[in-house]
């Protein structure tokens, strides 16, 4: 029983990450309508960049966290403004076209660059510290710091949509562009800003990622997969409904390992294909019609 | 010197030529209607002015300044903003958010959330619901009082009163004397004739993507004006 709960547990956890990964994949798509095929490879590319930072250096991997975050979102805005706003109109297929093209030039810069060897980040003994809460189960320090985060970054956005001026701007145009022009507002930047904040997230989940697991430069796609099926499970355009899909995604995982080891990664997807025969709206729907 | 002018102005959409050369202009405290049919050039006249529709620079001078190739959301900053047709209010916005929106550009002037509830008590009450639960005359409303947030000094309103019932429409142009008495040009898009007649100092009849009559309502006949609406 209590083997099972432990299970549940780490889930909840392992769910954590995965909403990382969502939170700027639902980002992009709330805001610009962008569906970003190259996400997950964007996800690994921060995590390279942190190894390429920490490794040479012996800098705390989550020190370079200063360096990845700020790169990632430039990167995002110029990305945006320089090569996707170009690629947004009526039609959806211009943008997922071109991201998946960047996908694949990433994966291929990426092996180019660091070979195909599986890396990782060394945090050191936080990696293995864990946290006893009672009745043989403990809580991972890292696992727990990775939720932690996630929760942070959807409070964090949130509150930016809700509180500021700028996420008004945000909410705005993403309703209607054209009309958010006659306010003064520059939609362009408005889409080049929420991607830069899509790929900071995204630079977060880099570096955790690294930390947590071993990583080579093809696994991208199977992270853009996770964060898709949070993303649908959750329900689209709700942030607290993408955190609860990570999660759900998570349990998911871990029970299906705890059943038979290789069949994980198929209790999640079949969960998530249970949830769209069911509720194919998500488990959260934000019932606004556009 | 007018507050805005367009001498020869055209507007394409694609391949096809909406507006034909149009001459146009509105003094300082000015309020001009614009009248005409169905497809007369009004709306596209509006966006191409508010940078919508992309125009030659030298094409509109607003307050000394040729704005005709900035883009839309500089244009807002320069003082001229629009109340779009169909109000198209932010629905994921409350009424209060979509009046805060349109004070993005910052222009400093006397209008605030406060003066835009003295002019609309109603919006006071509703401030917290999402701005497409209201009535049609309320967020007729909200979308005036989203423009003024921007302290413009020309407000233009494109067909403020389409689909609304006469008293709501009453209401709504009851608060134009308030807008005017801040030093607000005002320019409205008009089908309803007698409406336009009553609020302008001036008018202009549009047909066909040209200015077919212009004058003061005063001074023009209804024979004059019918023709020009019509073509006839």
């Amino acid at each position: 029983m209590i083997g099972w709960l432990d299970t549940i547990v780490q889930g909840l956890l392992l769910g954590g990450l995965y909403a990382l990964f969502a939170a700027g994949l639902s980002l992009a798509f709330g805001i610009m309508r962008l569906v970003n095929i190259a996400h997950g490879d964007f996800i690994i590319l921060a995590a390279y960049l942190g190894i390429a930072i920490a490794e040479p250096f012996g800098i705390n991997p989550f020190l370079c966290l200063l360096v990845v975050v700020p790169a990632m979102a430039a990167i995002g805005y110029v990305l945006q403004r320089g090569v996707l706003n170009a690629t947004l109109g009526q039609d959806i297929l211009p943008p997922l076209l071109v991201t998946f093209g960047l996908s694949i030039i990433i994966q291929n810069l990426l092996t180019e660059i660091f070979s195909a060897d599986s890396r990782g980040l060394n945090a050191g003994d936080i990696e293995i510290a864990s946290i006893p809460v009672g009745g043989g189960i403990a809580v991972g320090v890292l696992p727990l710091l990775v939720l932690v985060t996630a929760i942070a970054v959807i409070v964090g956005l949130q509150l930016l949509f809700t509180r500021t001026a700028i996420g008004r701007a945000f909410r705005a145009t993403s309703d209607d562009p054209v009309t958010a022009e006659l306010m003064g507002i520059d939609a362009r930047h408005i889409y080049g800003l929420a991607m830069a904040l899509a790929m900071a997230i995204v630079g977060i989940a880099g570096v955790y990622l690294a930390i947590r697991t071993s990583i080579n430069p093809t696994i991208g796609p199977a992270r853009l997969l996770y964060a898709f099926e949070a993303v649908i499970i959750g329900g689209l355009g709700s942030l607290w409904g993408t955190l609860a899909g990570g999660m759900l995604l998570g349990v998911a995982q871990t029970v299906g390992f705890r059943l038979d080891p290789g069949w994980g990664i198929l209790a999640g997807h079949l969960t998530f294909l249970a949830v769209l025969v069911f509720r194919p709206n998500g488990l959260f729907p934000k019932t606004r019609d556009r | 010197m007018s507050l805005v002018s367009t001498h020869g102005l055209t507007a394409f959409y694609g391949d096809f030529q909406a507006l034909f050369g149009i001459d146009f202009s509105v003094e300082a405290g000015e309020t001009v209607a614009i009248i005409g049919s169905n497809g007369a050039g009004k709306s596209t006249f509006l966006r191409t002015l508010t940078g919508l529709i992309a125009s030659p620079a030298a094409a509109i001078r607003f307050d000394g300044r040729e704005i005709g190739a900035l883009a839309a959301h500089r244009i807002v900053a320069e003082g001229l903003a629009m109340v779009p047709e169909g109000r198209r209010l932010f629905p994921s916005l409350s009424v209060e958010e979509n009046l805060a929106i349109g004070a993005y550009s910052r222009r400093k002037g006397p209008w605030t959330l406060e003066r835009i509830f003295t002019l609309f008590p109603i919006l006071k009450e509703r401030r917290r619901h999402p701005g497409t639960a209201l009535s049609g005359g309320q967020q007729q409303m909200v979308a005036i009082g989203r423009a003024l947030m921007s302290n413009p000094k020309l407000l233009l309103c494109d067909e403020i009163s389409l689909g609304l019932a006469p008293v709501v429409i009453r209401d709504i142009y009851d608060a134009l004397p308030g807008i005017k008495a801040e030093g607000t040009s005002v320019v409205v898009v008009e089908q309803d004739v007698g409406q336009a007649m009553q609020v302008a100092d001036r008018l202009y009849c549009f047909q066909e993507g040209r200015v077919s009559l212009e004058g003061v309502p005063s001074e023009l006949s209804r024979e004059r004006i019918s023709a020009a609406y019509f073509g006839v």
